[in-house]
């Protein structure tokens, strides 16, 4: 039930909110019931072992291969299971295919849904407030503050990430990459491309 | 009506701040710790994913408006440690050390790894038969209301209420937020991608061919 009845008992714990997170680990820690080392193992595994290098690898091999990009379009979640990626807040994956005609992107208006096992943690602006507000409504506006504009014969379709499904935009495979290998490929998708606020990079 | 959180189409929060992407992932090692406590607390197995975010979406306007993210995470897991009885009031106050009967439960660092590969899927099997063929044209709920728990959790947003849209995937059959939120049990059904022209949502639409998806539950479709 909504408790909105009586003051929230987060007013308890003192203001400042990294004395807040302090307080709270002491407190849990001294009840027993979590241990400062498996926190120190779950910053880790964000911090250093999980994060867009995985989601660029997948997007790297769909370009380079295609039966494995059309397994990916057809099952995401099985197709980077395969590759090893699969976790928290990717349970149920979903790649969106951008086109000349169609380019997609990825928002979570009413929270901050996000591939982790492919992305990792998301960064600051994808959880802002401006960002979740207006990517639904005006995302060429959006798209232009991150310095990217759309042919106007593109039609954008943004992905609002309200259930448990966790979407990530294969980009267009850049002109000139012929012959690259899967690691110079991967080199060229930024964590932008695959949320679809970015492009990826093109080869100098 | 729904909460604070539901901002989608939202005018006036100015421009994004895009960030470079070798930025730290966490810019202040406070945020690092807010997220492991919050994740690690979750092990305990006293709520779900969607207890966990009505929590956040439950304090007041006023605190989720001036509170940072990584803010939002820890008070709401305050009040959700208070609220399941994991802690008392008085543990906020000043902590005493001693045994807790969900001591055994605290994860470990060396179950952190299998912990979050792990993961937690929320496909369920469901006798709730499907009733939208892919391609089939809905409308959304109007209002848009959690219609098990007064002013409950919902995962239909007010800018998508009572729009006509386009079944364009079924996802299965999945847990229903508006019940497994509130310890009404994970009442699973059909899950869809549901397609709406940009011009369906809002008044003034960037380009004529435009186009947002929403993930919505079978109970919060009607047939066109």
């Amino acid at each position: 039930m909504p408790h909105d009845d009586h003051d929230h008992p987060h007013a308890l714990l003192p203001p400042e909110p990294a004395l807040r997170v302090k307080a709270l680990e002491t407190i849990l820690t001294r009840k027993g019931l979590i241990d400062p080392a498996a926190l120190d193992e779950i910053i880790d595994t964000y911090q250093n072992k999980i994060g867009p290098n995985n989601g660029a690898r997948v997007v790297a091999k769909a370009w380079a291969d295609s039966a494995f990009k059309h397994a990916l379009l057809q099952d995401a979640t099985a197709a980077v299971a395969d590759l090893g990626y699969y976790g928290r807040q990717g349970e149920h994956m979903v790649v969106v295919e951008n086109t000349p005609e169609q380019h997609n992107m990825v928002v979570c208006t009413l929270c901050s849904c996000y591939p982790w096992p492919l992305l990792g943690i998301p960064p600051g602006w994808y959880k802002s407030d401006a960002y979740r507000a207006r990517a639904v409504r005006e995302p060429r506006k959006v798209l232009s503050e991150f310095g990217v504009s759309l042919p106007k014969d593109t039609s954008v379709r943004v992905w609002d990430s309200t259930a448990e499904i966790r979407y990530l935009v294969l980009p267009i495979r850049p002109d000139g990459t012929e012959g690259l290998s899967e690691d110079e490929l991967a080199a060229l998708v930024t964590r932008d491309s695959m949320i679809g606020t970015g492009l990826p990079k093109v080869r100098s | 009506m729904t909460r604070v959180h539901d901002m989608g189409g939202r005018f006036g929060d100015g421009a994004i701040r895009p960030e470079s992407e070798d930025d730290p992932v966490f810019a202040e090692d406070w945020h690092a710790r807010a997220l492991a406590v919050t994740l690690a607390s979750g092990f305990l197995g006293q709520w779900n994913i969607d207890v966990s975010r009505h929590a956040r979406e439950r304090l007041s306007p006023k605190d989720y408006t001036r509170f940072s993210y990584y803010e939002k995470w820890i008070s709401g897991l305050a009040d959700l440690l208070v609220d399941n009885g994991v802690l008392t009031l008085d543990d906020l106050r000043d902590a005493s050390e001693g045994d807790h009967p969900l001591s055994a439960r605290m994860l470990k660092a060396d179950a952190v790894a299998g912990a979050l590969a792990k993961g937690g899927p929320a496909d369920r099997p469901s006798n709730i038969a499907i009733k939208f063929e892919i391609g089939q044209d809905v409308r959304t709920a109007h209002p848009t209301a959690n219609r098990l728990v007064d002013g409950g959790h919902t995962r239909l947003p007010i800018y998508a209420a009572g729009a006509k849209g386009r079944v364009l995937r079924l996802h299965g059959t999945h847990v229903l937020p508006d019940s497994n939120a509130h310890g009404l049990g994970e009442a699973p059904e059909p899950l869809y991608a549901v397609v709406f022209p940009a011009s369906e949502l809002w008044a003034d639409p960037e380009h004529p061919n435009d186009e947002v998806v929403l993930d919505l539950w079978q109970s919060y479709l009607e047939p066109l």
